[in-house]
């Protein structure tokens, strides 16, 4: 058990850490790795607490995805960060007494945590025992069942996200060479090359 | 294996739309030639068809899923008034997007879309399906916002849109985890048992306050309205138009239906969250619009005003109260589109589409029908009686008295004294100054919906009877 607090305070230190170097490392660059190293980290909290499933779809889903997009987006744009950042001290003392107020608001609520007696009754999917399903067995088993309206709404959102990104950016300009497959196919050796002699020493022009 | 049949039967109407919708998608891209003509006809079928199956189904109080789905009088009511506003809106922007060069056939794809989400949203009865709906709604109007992608205004509306957007919807589902990690449960009767005897603690609040800024931001009510002005000014105005209707309906019902139903037991807790935005709204709309001299910023500040108006209703949290808000949503709506019909025919023969309040000088002396309606409208828009807006007011303002909230509804007075300022200014403009602008020939369908709103405001009176009875039902299927 010991060892399991101990790697507890690890991950968690290196979540926060990694975390408050995403927003204070200079270079964009390195903001993302750090962000990247916090998804690490959470995902070994997740693993403590027994929630395999989630811990690899983090890794799978945000390292692997949308970590590496974001890399991309930052290595691609040529951004000036640096400029983004001259109003910061200006705005600093209000986003900080802003902060500073839910900081301590979250402290209330969170002081004053009680879960209401009857919610334990009203739990709707209670965790089956660990000893017999697997996570993934678990969470398959009500997300096409109990909860297919929501997870075919979420499809749903995702259409929507996907037309509306080619609505707002895709453009057919003139003049643009584009890939057709059926006519790279369909060509043939008569089309495709040209067989000529060459004189020694003449070349072709 | 349970069969889902009734299931499905019970969410044909939000079937038929996403199914539909799909369909459309994809004649529009193998097509090859222009289609938006061809999809706006038959996206005005779908939605007809699906508006058809909500009014006309026998289904009474039904839920599906679980009880994530419901589908009650008031769903019915709010979901048949929606789609009933996507479809004018779909009709009015035709002729616009064909002159603006936008007319892509995704437009109204985007719209159907939008109102599949706007009925899952009043059809939830459930955290997690509220959630679902209000983000299928939301990332099409970002999209929708941004349409006219050439235009910087047009793509600076959609990405502020987007930023605030996302940012109430964080709100929301923070708020929604709070009450999760109160009550155990994400249904609302769930909840409501939960919360119903015993007070709310300390966390469940948070929740509901998190929970109502992300709503309220939704139906743009102060203080969460900013992005309210630039995002009406920068949208093209069809896009405009369909924002201050259809949207604005589906988020007040799922308002209504978040606080009705899930938190019954602690009505005065947030009652004085209401109370506080319908004032704070109802203040701000009327002050903010004096000085605006673009009508369409003018309109933003005017459904901010009318936003704190239904809220008023809300906060009296009775039967009579939702059933105030009703009617004062449906009326609302009309009175909407008719207003954004009007500023969609300003179409100056020199300077093409004009948006500002001076352009409509003299507007009496050239247009005779549509200065008519205009003045119509803007006067049942202040609540001058007999016309439809009166009653809206009315019926808000008994409710929050009956519950003893007199200084409430004594502030909205005042308000709608102040808001009647404006809009009187602009009659006063359109009846007694010198014409500037000669205007275009109006699109027949346009001139359609000007002359059913003018008909609609000025008749009220005879026809209340059923629409009174039908909210009134609404209303007691939430209690």
């Amino acid at each position: 058990m010991a060892i399991a607090g101990l790697f507890f305070y690890l991950f968690s230190a290196i979540t926060v850490a990694a975390a408050f170097m995403v927003i204070a490392s200079r270079n964009p660059v390195h903001s993302v790795l750090f962000l990247i190293l916090a998804f690490f980290n959470s995902a070994g909290l997740f693993i403590l607490m027994g929630a395999e499933f989630l811990a690899m779809i983090l890794v799978v889903v945000y390292v692997g995805a949308v970590a590496v997009l974001f890399l991309f987006v930052v290595m691609m744009l040529d951004i000036d960060f640096t400029e983004l950042r001259q109003g910061m001290l200006q705005y600093l003392p209000v986003g900080g007494i802003i902060g500073l107020i839910l900081l301590v608001e979250l402290i209330f609520v969170l002081g004053s945590w009680a879960l209401s007696p009857e919610a334990v009754a009203t739990i709707a999917d209670k965790a089956p025992e660990m000893a017999n399903v697997t996570n993934t067995e678990a969470i398959g088993r009500i997300l096409y069942t109990k909860y297919v309206y929501l997870f075919q709404a979420a499809g749903i959102v995702l259409l929507i996200a996907m037309v509306g990104a080619i609505v707002l950016t895709l453009r057919h300009k003139e003049g643009v060479k584009r890939q057709s497959i059926p006519q790279q196919v369909a060509r043939t050796p008569a089309t495709a090359i040209e067989v000529r002699k060459v004189k020694s020493g003449e070349g072709l022009s | 294996m349970t069969d889902l049949t009734p299931d499905l039967m019970t969410i044909l109407p939000e079937l038929v739309l996403a199914v539909g919708a799909m369909a459309l998608l994809m004649l529009g891209v193998f097509r090859k030639e222009d289609s938006f003509d061809l999809i706006s006809t038959l996206s005005l079928i779908l939605l007809a068809v699906a508006g058809g199956l909500v009014v006309f189904s026998t289904q009474t109080g039904e839920t599906a899923f679980n009880g994530q789905f419901t589908n009650d009088t008031f769903a019915r009511f709010m979901k048949a008034l929606t789609i009933f506003g996507s479809a004018v809106t779909v009709m009015m922007s035709v002729t616009f997007m064909k002159r603006r060069q936008i007319q892509r056939f995704e437009y109204p794809v985007l719209v159907v879309l939008a109102t599949l989400g706007m009925c899952m949203m009043i059809s939830a009865n459930d955290l997690v399906a509220l959630y679902m709906g209000l983000e299928l709604q939301s990332l099409a109007l970002y999209v929708v916002a941004a349409f006219n992608r050439d235009s910087v205004r047009s793509s600076e509306a959609g990405l502020k849109y987007f930023v605030l957007g996302a940012l109430s919807s964080g709100m929301l589902l923070y708020g929604a985890s709070l009450i999760y990690g109160f009550t155990g449960a994400t249904q609302f009767d769930a909840i409501a048992g939960v919360v119903a005897n015993g007070s709310a603690g300390l966390g469940l609040l948070f929740g509901i306050v998190f929970v109502v800024a992300g709503l309220a931001f939704k139906v743009s009510a102060v203080p969460f309205h900013m992005w309210t002005p630039d995002v009406y000014e920068g949208a093209p105005t069809p896009v405009t138009a369909f924002f201050a209707a259809a949207p604005k309906v589906a988020a007040m019902a799922i308002f209504t239906r978040v606080l009705v139903e899930a938190f019954p037991g602690v009505t005065s807790d947030w009652q004085q969250i209401v109370v506080f935005i319908a004032i704070a709204s109802m203040v701000l709309g009327a002050f903010a619009a004096i000085g605006q001299n673009n009508i369409k910023r003018l309109m933003a500040y005017s459904s901010i005003g009318h936003m704190g108006f239904a809220l008023v209703g809300l906060a009296a949290g009775t039967a009579e109260g939702v059933r105030g808000v009703i009617i004062y949503m449906a009326i609302y709506m009309i009175m909407t589109l008719g207003t954004f019909a009007c500023i969609l025919a300003m179409r100056s023969k020199d300077e093409g589409q004009v948006e500002d309040i001076s352009d409509l000088a003299g507007l009496a002396r050239r247009d005779k029908l549509m200065a008519l309606v205009l003045a119509l409208l803007l006067f049942s828009l202040a609540g001058i009686p007999p016309l439809a807006g009166f009653f809206g007011k009315f019926f808000v303002f008994v409710a929050a008295i009956k519950e003893g909230l007199v200084a409430l509804a004594v502030i909205g007075v005042l308000a709608s004294v102040v808001g009647a300022y404006y809009y009187l200014r602009i009659i006063k403009i359109m009846y007694l100054d010198e014409p500037v602008q000669e205007f275009e020939q109006t699109p027949r369908e346009i001139r359609l919906v000007i002359t059913m709103s003018g008909v609609f405001v000025l008749a009220f009176v005879l026809f209340a009877r059923p629409i009174i009875t039908a909210a009134e039902a609404a209303a007691a299927s939430l209690f």
